[in-house]
């Protein structure tokens, strides 16, 4: 990469501060060659051509193509992927199609951490550089194929796993997944009898459990801040074993939202405190991402159809209290609100 | 090198030699002994430069198997039973893909009532997934047809199962030749992967495929099977050059000549099924037997060409396809479909969950083939008393209970009563 920052040095930028909005954004232009994004680069390697087949505004398609590139930009392109069954696989090789500009597989929905150890395997007696990354939807990660993924995890293979969490089953036409939230609507938790929607109490927060299995890396990521998204995988390919990454994707099509909205969305759920961004190694948390001011978690709702049914004749579900508890929660649990947004560590609390 | 080994052992040692570079398995009885075996020669370091990779069900075994099959390397895996079914998925995705992993299976029955020996019923769940299904009558067999199944799956690009009899050949010491690594290196080329996933060529494997393609795919996986069928007997005299033995073949005609009774089976069995033969024929009967090596690719022509000069052919098989009758029966049916004058076939279930085939049983049933033939399944040393009881039982009431449970007591019972 060349050395782009020619300023004198009293001149030179500032330390960057990612805001997304208003006055704060700082464009690529405005931004050192090597601080920029992986994708704000010509010479890319777009992983993930266009022309796939995912809905308009699918925050998954975006999600894994600037992971995948970052991946690639990391490794010198030396990568194979292994993908679950799910859109993704679907959307990006319809036969005799296929979007991916790096050998992939695709073998079932439950497998993939379990192939990708098979293709780490193989590069070891081949004595070969080439690294793994496996990825799959929220429903071929934290169901279907959890048992391979701790088996991944707890032989420490040299795999990053890579889930896009887009919070239900959205190739099979919106199920609920066990990392879909409460009170969401979906197929399988239509908004119908009492308490419509999915249950409380039940689902898996896998981060935490990837987290408990004392692997290398584990960290999440969202779509709406991609200069983190790019960091982490970047990171990550620098450390050899086991590691995890679960990216926040907004779904229009399952969440019932506007597909111009999907970084928003995105935002807002990390705003709100429902999904919070951190990172961990060996056990232990050791930054998570700040807030710089708590959106109520009623303002995010409000922009899915998924939730339509909290705000029924224009009054309020008291369920919304319950979900606003669980940001709360998350808040207090990781400490995301400071003064200050950078990162920082903070004591292992989670 | 000749040695008195344990089956388990000797598969081990076979499958070392021929190199494999990952192995995926998960323990189940009776095939532990054969991972346990590569396993130890992994970790000892005999076996060079391969991975061995613990994991925590058959469903991962297999699909580390795929991953490591489709990166290139020469990939191996082993189970039965449950654990076949419990992989299920994976066994015919790696069919469907093409990849060349050879699996051992010790043949076990599938629970419930769990039951943890012999039969076929697991290796005929999984016979239409496109994999090759070899079976070994001895544990010589058992050995060449693993050297055989590499070269097989390798030359086709097609999974190979080897289908050993549970513990009657897994645990079972004989003695048995054991090839040299020289022999191994000039029938085994190395893998050379006719897909594979690289960085320097990258490809998709695995696209979702629509209507207009997958019929084509499906018949081109059986057209390949159909090329197996020329290429195991090939195979099989390369083989006998090199290690001065037949290995494999379609299948093995036993006394055939002027047979008017033949019988049909597969596996271990088949040394028994020679034994009655012989005795049947110095009694002057006229028969034969036809061991089947090659289930899937099924030899329609060769079986044909031999049964169809007998009366009768009788199938003697390890499996019921429930509410059918036996699975190898009826495939046999559909090859001497539309001969001129079939002969008639009678099919008999016989060592179901480890029941032991005994030489006057055999010799009962194949004497009834000649005098009073019958139709449909005949289940070999049927306990009709019991069975007459619980039917009598189920009939009677709603909650009669686990049949399984009800037999045992009535054969307690039985057993605490007075003889006569
Ligand atoms: C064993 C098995 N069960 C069910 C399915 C059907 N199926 C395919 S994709 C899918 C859901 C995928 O959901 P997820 O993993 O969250 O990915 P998404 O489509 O949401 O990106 C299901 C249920 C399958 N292919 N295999
Ligand atoms: S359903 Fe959702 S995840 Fe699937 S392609 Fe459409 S937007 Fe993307």
């Amino acid at each position: 990469m060349t050395e782009a920052n020619t300023l004198p040095p009293d001149e030179a930028p500032q330390k960057l501060k990612y805001y997304q909005k208003g006055t704060f954004t700082v464009g690529n232009r405005l931004v050192s060659e090597d601080e920029r994004a992986v994708q704000a680069s010509q010479d890319r390697s777009n992983a993930l051509t266009s022309g796939h087949r995912a809905c308009q505004g699918c925050g998954e398609a975006l999600g894994a193509r600037y992971a995948i590139d970052a991946a690639m930009r990391a490794t010198g392109a030396d990568l194979i992927a292994v993908n679950a069954t799910g859109c993704l696989e679907v959307f990006t090789t319809p036969y005799p199609e296929t979007s991916w500009q790096l050998p992939w597989l695709h073998s079932l929905f439950g497998n993939a951490a379990a192939v990708a150890t098979g293709v780490a395997a193989a590069m070891r007696v081949k004595k070969k550089n080439t690294r793994v990354v496996a990825q799959g939807g929220d429903g071929g990660t934290t169901d279907i194929g959890f048992q391979c993924l701790s088996g991944m995890f707890e032989r420490n293979d040299d795999v990053l796993y890579i889930c896009y969490d887009n919070e239900g089953y959205m190739n099979t036409g919106v199920q609920r997944s066990s990392a879909t939230p409460p009170t969401a609507r979906t197929a399988t938790t239509p908004a119908m009898g009492p308490e419509p929607g999915n249950v409380f109490g039940t689902g898996k927060f896998v981060p935490k459990i990837a987290v408990a299995h004392n692997i290398p890396y584990v960290a999440t990521a969202t779509v709406a801040d991609l200069h983190d998204l790019e960091h982490k995988v970047i990171k990550a390919m620098s450390i050899h074993g086991a590691r995890y990454i679960q990216i926040s994707v907004p779904c229009p099509l399952g969440w019932g939202a506007a597909s111009c909205d999907t970084i928003k969305l995105a935002r807002l759920a990390v705003e709100c405190g429902l999904y919070p961004i951190f990172e961990a190694e060996h056990g232990r948390v050791t930054h998570a991402r700040k807030i710089r001011r708590q959106v109520p978690v009623r303002e995010y709702l409000k922009l899915q159809k998924r939730f339509a049914h909290l705000f029924r004749d224009g009054v309020d579900d008291p369920r919304i209290l319950h979900l606003q508890a669980i940001c709360d929660a998350h808040i207090a649990e990781y400490g995301l609100l400071s003064e200050d947004d950078e990162l920082s560590g903070v004591p292992n609390g989670a | 090198m000749l040695k008195q080994i344990e089956g388990s052992h000797a598969m081990a040692e076979a499958i070392a030699l021929c190199r494999p570079e990952v192995i995926c398995a998960y323990p189940i009885t009776p095939q532990t002994h054969i991972v346990e075996g590569v396993g130890e020669l992994v970790k000892t370091g005999e076996l060079e430069n391969c991975e061995f990779i613990n994991v925590e069900s058959e469903f991962a075994a297999l699909s580390v198997a795929i991953g490591a099959s489709a990166a290139g390397a020469r990939a191996y895996t082993a189970t039965a039973s449950q654990g076949l079914l419990f992989m299920a998925e994976a066994v015919y995705n790696a069919a469907g893909l093409g990849l060349p992993i050879v699996m051992t299976l010790g043949n076990r029955a599938i629970g419930a009532p769990i039951n943890i020996w012999n039969d076929h019923s697991d290796a005929m769940s999984m016979r239409d997934a496109g994999w090759i299904q070899l079976f070994a009558e001895t544990n010589q067999e058992a050995v060449d047809l693993h050297i055989l199944a590499f070269r097989l799956a390798e030359e086709l690009s097609m999974p190979v199962m080897v289908c050993v009899d549970g513990f009657i050949l897994t645990h079972a010491f004989e003695r048995v030749d054991v090839p040299d690594q020289a022999q191994v290196d000039a029938f085994l080329p190395p893998y050379d992967p006719v897909q594979v996933l690289d960085p320097e060529n990258p490809a998709s494997i695995g696209a979702m495929v629509g209507p207009e393609a997958f019929t084509e795919v499906r018949f081109l996986a059986h057209y390949k099977q159909q090329q197996a069928l020329r290429l195991i007997p090939a195979f099989s005299q390369d083989f006998a050059k090199i290690f001065g033995r037949a290995a494999g073949g379609l299948l093995r005609p036993y006394r055939i000549e002027d047979a008017e009774t033949i019988v049909v089976a597969m596996g271990s069995v088949c040394g028994t099924i020679k034994d009655v033969v012989d005795e049947m024929r110095d009694d002057g009967v006229k028969i034969g037997a036809v061991c089947i090596v090659s289930y899937r690719p099924f030899p329609v022509e060769e079986l044909r060409q031999i049964l169809s000069s007998a009366k009768d052919v009788v199938v003697v098989e390890k499996s019921i396809a429930v509410g059918v009758g036996g699975p190898l029966a009826d495939n046999i049916d559909g090859a001497l479909r539309n001969l001129d004058k079939p002969p008639k076939l009678h099919s008999a279930i016989a060592g179901l969950g480890g029941r032991p085939i005994m030489r006057a049983s055999l010799r009962r049933l194949f004497q009834m083939a000649v005098e009073s033939p019958w139709e449909g399944a005949h289940f070999l040393d049927l306990n009709e008393h019991v069975v007459g009881r619980e039917i009598h039982r189920v009939r009677k009431t709603r909650r009669s209970g686990s049949t399984a449970e009800n037999i045992l007591r009535q054969l307690a019972m039985a057993s605490e009563l007075p003889p006569g």
